[in-house]
C-alpha cells in the first residue's frame, strides 16, 4: 500500500497529508481505515482523524499543539481557520 | 555488522575519527591555516572569524570553551594550534584549557617568526603528527561511549513530518542502546515547555528547561518585538503549521521521546547519560559548534531547503525531508526521508538510517566529509568592537 498520509503518534487526532489530496480521496496511512477527506488538503497539512468538538485539544506528535474553535468533522482540514493557539487564551 | 569501533582515548572517551586538527586561535592567522591546508590536505584545518575584538565575559567564556572543545574532541588525535600573539584567546591564555587533553599538541605563534615560517613549521608538525597517529587502530567501542547530536536547518514544511520524525526514531533507538543523544536550538523549543519539562528526569532538570525556554523567548522578544514568540510566519502556515507549539514540536521531535537527563550550557560537556538538551542557539553553524564542543562524535542534520554544511572533524549525516531537495543536492545529502511519501515505512527508513550511521561510525565518509564542506563558526552575544 502506498501511503498518502502519516499518523505521527498513536495519540494524535490528526493525520498529516504527505501529498496534496483531493476532496473525496481515501486516506492511506498505517492505522487509519475508512477516512475520506472532505475537501482539498495541501501536502504537510492536517486532517481530522475523527470528529473534534469545539474547544477540544488538537494532538499532533502526541502533544497538544492547539485547541479547536468549532466542531471539526472527521476528514476535514485542520488549520488556522478552525483552531487557535492555547497561548492566545492566556 | 552491528558493532561500532573507535579510537580509545587516554581519558576514556572514544573517537570515531582520528584527525590532526590545525586550528587558528584568531582570524588574523587564517592565511597561515589556509597555507597549511594546501600543503597538508589530510589535516583538518580550521580558520575562523573569532579570537579577539569581543571582550564581554560571556563571549570570552564561549570562545575559550569552543576552541578548547575542538582540541579535546575525541575525534581529534593530535593538534597544531596557530596563534598570533596579542589576541584575546592567545596560546598562553588558552594553554590551561587545553593542556589536559592528553594528546600531542604543538603551538606556534606568528609574531615569533612571521606567517611563512609559521606555516612551514605548522605543516611540518601536522605531517609529523599524521605519521605519529597513523599507527593507532580502531577497537571495539561500547555504545554508551557514543554521543550523537541531532540538528535541523534550512527546514521546510516536511521537516517536522518526515526527516525530524525519522531523526527522533533514531534518537530513541540510540538511547535504548545505551548511547547518548544531544540537541540544542533553544529558540526552536519556544512553546513546548509543557512537553519538555514533563519529560525531565527530575524537578531540577525541569526547572532548568523552563528557564532556558523562557530566556530564549525573552531574547526573541527583545530582538524581534513583543509578538515574536507568539506568531509564526505566513510561510510556516502555508506549510501546514498552525501554532508556535506545532512548529516547535516538529523541531524537538528530532530528539525522540525519551527522558531528558540533563541540560548543558552551550559547548559544555555533559555528565549525564541518555537524552541531553543544550542551551544553544538555532543558527545551524553556531549550534553545530556547541554540539561538537560538547563532545558529540557524530551528527544527524535534517534539511528541507537543503544545506551542504558539515563540521570539522565530525561526520555529519544529512537527511533530506523531501525527494526534490534530495535529488537536487544528491552530492551533499546522505539520506532521503522523502521516501516516506513514496511508500516506504518509517520502520524501514529508520533501519536504513541506523545501518548508514553504523557504517559512518566505523569510518565511511559522509558526503559533507568527502566534499570538505566544513563550516566553523560560534555563538556570540555582543557585537565586536
Amino acid at each position: 500500500m502506498k501511503e498518502n498520509a502519516l499518523v505521527i503518534h498513536p495519540r494524535d487526532n490528526v493525520v498529516v497529508a504527505l501529498r496534496n489530496l483531493a476532496a473525496g480521496e481515501e486516506v492511506e496511512a498505517q492505522g487509519v481505515e475508512g477516512l475520506t477527506v472532505l475537501q482539498e488538503i495541501p501536502a504537510s497539512h492536517k486532517i481530522a482523524l475523527r470528529d473534534i468538538p469545539a474547544g477540544e485539544e488538537i494532538i499532533k506528535y502526541g502533544e497538544i499543539v492547539a485547541v479547536s474553535t468549532r466542531l471539526i468533522k472527521k476528514g476535514e482540514w485542520v488549520h488556522t481557520h478552525n483552531l487557535e493557539s492555547k497561548r492566545w487564551r492566556k | 555488522m552491528r558493532d561500532i569501533t573507535g579510537y580509545a582515548r587516554k581519558n576514556g572517551k572514544y573517537g570515531v575519527r582520528n584527525h590532526v586538527l590545525v586550528m587558528a586561535t584568531v582570524s588574523c592567522v587564517n592565511g597561515v591555516i589556509n597555507r597549511i591546508s594546501r600543503e597538508v590536505p589530510e589535516a583538518v584545518c580550521v580558520p575562523h572569524a573569532f579570537g579577539c575584538g569581543r571582550g564581554g565575559p560571556r563571549d570570552t567564556q564561549i570562545l575559550f570553551r569552543i576552541l578548547a572543545g575542538m582540541v579535546h574532541h575525541p575525534n581529534v588525535g593530535a593538534v597544531v594550534l596557530i596563534g598570533l600573539g596579542c589576541e584575546r584567546s592567545n596560546t598562553k591564555a588558552l594553554k590551561p584549557f587545553v593542556e589536559k587533553a592528553e594528546k600531542p599538541i604543538e603551538i606556534f605563534n606568528v609574531q615569533d617568526c612571521g606567517s611563512v615560517q609559521t606555516a612551514q613549521k605548522g605543516a611540518e608538525a601536522a605531517r609529523r603528527m599524521l605519521a605519529e597517529i597513523s599507527g593507532q587502530q580502531r577497537v571495539s567501542m561500547p555504545w554508551d561511549k557514543l554521543l550523537a547530536a541531532m540538528e535541523c536547518g534550512g527546514s521546510d514544511a516536511m521537516s517536522g513530518v518526515t526527516a525530524n520524525v525519522a531523526l527522533g526514531a533514531v534518537s530513541d533507538w540510540l538511547v535504548e542502546k545505551g548511547a547518548s543523544v544531544i540537541f540544542g536550538e533553544n529558540t526552536e523549543m519556544i512553546g513546548t515547555t509543557h512537553v519538555l519539562t514533563r519529560r525531565a528526569k527530575n524537578e531540577q532538570v525541569a526547572k532548568r528547561i523552563a528557564e532556558m525556554i523562557d530566556q530564549a523567548e525573552q531574547r526573541a522578544k527583545d530582538i524581534m518585538g513583543p509578538l515574536a514568540s507568539w506568531v509564526i510566519s505566513p510561510g510556516n502556515m502555508d506549510g501546514g503549521m498552525s501554532t508556535i507549539a506545532e512548529k516547535s514540536m516538529g523541531c524537538i521531535h528530532k530528539g525522540g521521546t525519551t527522558v531528558i537527563d540533563q541540560v548543558v550550557d552551550y559547548g559544555e560537556w555533559p555528565t549525564g547519560k541518555g537524552l541531553i538538551l543544550q542551551d544553544g542557539p538555532g543558527y545551524d553553524g553556531d549550534s553545530m559548534a556547541g554540539l561538537a564542543a560538547s563532545g558529540s562524535q557524530i551528527m544527524f542534520f535534517s534539511t528541507g531547503r537543503g544545506t551542504p554544511a558539515g563540521f570539522p572533524a565530525v561526520p555529519v549525516i544529512k537527511v533530506a525531508s523531501n525527494s526534490r531537495v534530495y535529488h537536487a543536492m544528491v552530492d551533499d545529502i546522505d539520506i532521503n526521508a522523502g521516501v516516506l511519501v513514496e511508500g516506504r515505512t518509517m520502520e524501514d527508513l529508520r533501519a536504513g538510517m541506523i545501518d548508514h550511521m553504523i557504517r559512518v561510525l566505523n569510518g565511511e565518509k559522509t558526503k559533507a566529509e568527502a566534499n570538505g564542506m566544513d563550516v566553523f563558526t560560534m555563538m556570540t552575544t555582543d557585537p565586536p568592537f
